[in-house]
């Protein structure tokens, strides 16, 4: 019964969106009242909180017969992780993506024209289209309401892995929130193509929205590497994995996008750059979802075993060749620049978003280079992360670099290159002392120089200007990418780790740290068993750690969960990798990771300055225009 | 030089530069493997190849210095034998890819095991419960 309700709902909510995308396709040709197509937003959001609900119901009462409860829930998971089960798999987690982006549509459908800017109608339409094509996605091709028969008498629970953390439940809507987000530059962008009027894309706008869609990107991802860290027990935050790849290409390009967005202001010649960076993001968030999401990448069995694959390769090609074709075709003679200096800000920021979009280059080549082998060679090959950190890794150096001449930056003027000795000295003096103590590799000890450089250098214009408030919230964010910077060198640089066979009493010793085998404790739970290693540390640390191994029959899956003792010089990281049948000894892996903590107070940091810019955003407008809210088209002084 | 030409000039440097980082890049980080249904099919004992899929859940094990485990793409699984410790990474239900041979009994005899750590998201499909 539940079931057939879901699956009407979502029915319902494709038919809504269908006359979202038409009414408001009206709104923008005709110019006819909006009222109805608002109406039809809300109506589409109504069905995309329905279906969540129902899914909800079904999932904390237990209703089995519905197959996304009997793939995903069960009776002895706690109430919290049934809650989250809501995205623990594909089909549950559309819904959510539904409701976010039924959410987007009402906020930007529902302000007035002129907050909106007018090309709202437009951009409405193209929202329509999106959700028609997600509505339809999960009608058709991941519907989670479809009935089971027989009905199971209990269901395997979320994975495992989604049920060792709270954060599950924050950090997937969070990361959601700032992919669908990004719909909305996307939207004026195409808006911009298809009225035809590329300087009228609203700048205010599409700034708020991408600004918005950043910060929660920044802590999706923040959180993603954490999780990485603290849950899934591997050891290390980031391995270039493509999941990991598809948050960070459209981060780096709508960092970009905000980037081109305050250098474009004076120069009408960067309008199919700043549209061109609008539309990107999205289109990679999609080409991202495609690559995650339709086993493509895990295997060619996994893409065709669904229709899902075949429909989201299908629009993520549809909408690369719609926007292609229409930057073509629309995008005019461009008016000469306006000449102005090599280090004036415009040309700073706008060299830094060239190479920000180089970075995602070399990202999504490696991440698609697999699916090309294969699709042209017929072989199958893996792209190691060695890749991404020789070719990715020397740009975004390089972008540090660019990023430490931002304090010093004026609108139309050549930078003051002599405010920069303090910093320049300062990065070359962290250099030669960590240079001289330590063999950390080129990369590690460019990111330390560099570092140094950019904290120095916000440091010196903080005293200097005694804390001008308008300038907290990209100076907090610049400082959190510098920070980051530095805790990604020391641990990737220094991070020392063994792994032996221990019985009762003997030890391992890494770094200075020792750990020496005191207990196996088997422990009988209902849903599964454990095996508890306590572990005596001795050296630098003290206390004791006590990693484990959790076995979930239901999945039957082994999950180790690492123990992770925190200092401030950093993490002593204990997992089990093993344990003998007889329970007298264990297979013990110890790492000793230095200064990881400065990744995540990094992006913190990131997250929050940039939250701070997104919220004095309004107010911020230096130049003189009537009202701040007024869309000020690209090339407006 | 006009305004247009530079610009297309300073986009040419910045595509050759990101051409010439993807191609040195990928030098030696490439690594070609086949995956158990070839494996199984086409080749003949002791011929080196690489070998890549999902590491079965529940097969791995680990014996006096002996891990085994199964090497699976959805269709067919082959026994794995690696002599000498794993690398801590490798996990049941995660991608891992293993250099060796095929023995006469058909267990792929492997000296060297590279792992990926797969996807936290996508949930192990133990049993073959996707019925999508």
């Amino acid at each position: 019964m539940t079931g057939q309700i879901g699956g009407i709902v979502l029915g319902a909510g494709l038919v809504a969106a269908v006359a979202t995308a038409l009414l408001w396709s009206r709104v923008a040709l005709l110019g006819v009242s909006a009222r109805p197509a608002r109406a039809a937003t809300w109506a589409t959001l109504a069905m995309a909180v329905l279906a969540c609900a129902v899914l909800e119901v079904a999932l904390v009462g237990h209703d089995f017969s519905i197959r996304y409860v009997a793939e995903n829930g069960g009776r002895d998971v706690p109430l919290y992780y049934t809650v989250t089960s809501l995205w623990a798999a594909l089909d549950g987690s559309l819904l959510l993506w539904l409701l976010v982006l039924a959410g987007c549509a009402v906020v930007v459908g529902g302000r007035r024209p002129e907050r909106s800017g007018p090309l709202q109608p437009y951009a409405m339409a193209v929202i329509g289209v999106v959700a028609v094509f997600f509505f339809a996605l999960t009608y058709f091709a991941a519907n989670p309401f479809t009935a089971v028969s027989p009905v199971p008498a209990d269901g395997p629970g979320p994975n495992p892995l989604l049920r060792e953390h709270p954060a599950m439940g924050v950090h997937p809507p969070l990361l959601y929130a700032g992919y669908i987000g990004l719909v909305v530059p996307f939207a004026y962008g195409v808006a911009a193509l298809l009225a035809g009027r590329t300087d009228r894309l609203s700048v205010t706008v599409v700034r708020r929205w991408t600004l918005v869609s950043w910060v929660l990107l920044t802590g999706g991802i923040t959180l993603g590497a954490w999780w990485s860290y603290a849950v899934l027990g591997w050891g290390g935050y980031w391995a270039w994995d493509p999941v990991e790849n598809a948050s960070l290409l459209p981060w780096l390009t709508a960092t970009a996008l905000l980037h081109t967005l305050l250098a474009g202001r004076r120069t009408p010649a960067l309008r199919s750059w700043t549209i061109a960076l609008a539309c990107s993001s999205f289109l990679l968030v999609l080409v991202g979802t495609f690559l995650t999401r339709s086993g493509a990448v895990a295997s060619v069995h996994a893409f065709t075993a669904s229709p899902l694959g075949p429909m989201l390769l299908g629009f993520v090609l549809l909408s690369v060749a719609v926007v292609l074709g229409l930057l073509v075709s629309r995008s005019g003679t461009a008016a000469a620049a306006n000449p102005s200096p090599l280090l004036a800000r415009e040309s700073v920021m706008l060299g830094n978003a060239v190479l920000m979009v180089a970075v995602a280059a070399i990202v999504l080549t490696g991440t698609l280079f697999p699916l090309l082998v294969q699709a042209v060679q017929g072989h199958r090959a893996a792209v190691g992360p060695g890749y991404f950190n020789r070719a990715a890794v020397p740009v975004a150096l390089v972008v540090l670099l660019l990023m430490g001449l931002a304090p010093l930056l004026r609108p139309g003027r050549a930078a003051d290159l002599r405010d920069l000795r303090v910093p320049a000295f300062a990065g070359l003096a962290v250099a030669a002392v960590i240079g001289m103590l330590s063999r950390p590799g080129v990369l590690a000890l460019a990111a330390f120089a560099l570092g140094a450089y950019v904290l120095t250098g916000l440091a010196q214009s903080l005293v200097r200007r005694r804390g001008d408030l308008r300038r907290w919230g990209w100076m907090t964010a610049h400082a959190g990418i510098a920070v980051v910077a530095v805790g990604v060198a020391a641990s990737s640089a220094y991070t020392v780790s063994s792994e032996r066979q221990l019985r009762a009493g003997e030890s391992i010793t890494v770094g200075g740290v020792t750990a020496r085998l005191e207990t196996v404790d088997r422990l009988g739970a209902a849903n599964g068993m454990r095996v508890r290693v306590r572990l005596a540390l001795g050296g630098d640390a003290g206390g004791t750690s006590e990693p484990q191994l959790r076995y979930y029959p239901a999945r039957d899956l082994t999950v180790s969960v690492p123990a992770i003792r925190s200092g401030v010089t950093g993490d002593v990281y204990a997992t089990v990798l093993g344990a003998a049948p007889d329970g007298t000894g264990a297979t013990v892996r110890l790492a000793v990771n230095p200064l990881v903590w400065l990744v995540w107070l990094g992006g913190g940091m990131t997250a929050l300055g940039a939250l701070t810019a997104a919220v004095r955003a309004p107010s911020r407008r230096r130049s003189p225009s009537p009202s701040p809210e007024t869309p000020v088209p690209v090339g407006a002084a | 030089m006009t305004p247009r030409r530079s610009r297309a000039l300073l986009l040419l440097i910045v595509v050759a530069g990101v051409a010439l980082l993807v191609a040195a890049g990928l030098q030696n980080t490439l690594t070609f493997y086949r995956s158990p249904s070839e494996v199984a099919g086409h080749m003949s004992a002791h011929e080196r190849v690489r070998l890549g899929g999902e590491v079965v859940p529940g097969s791995l094990r680990t014996e006096g210095g002996l891990t085994r485990f199964r090497i699976g793409d959805g269709t067919t699984e082959i026994a794995v034998e690696q002599v000498a410790d794993l690398p801590g990474t490798l996990r049941e239900g995660q991608e891992a890819v293993v250099e060796g041979a095929l023995d006469a009994e058909g267990v792929f005899r492997s000296d060297t095991v590279m792992a990926k750590h797969g996807n936290e998201y996508r949930p192990a499909e133990a049993g073959g419960q996707d019925s999508r």
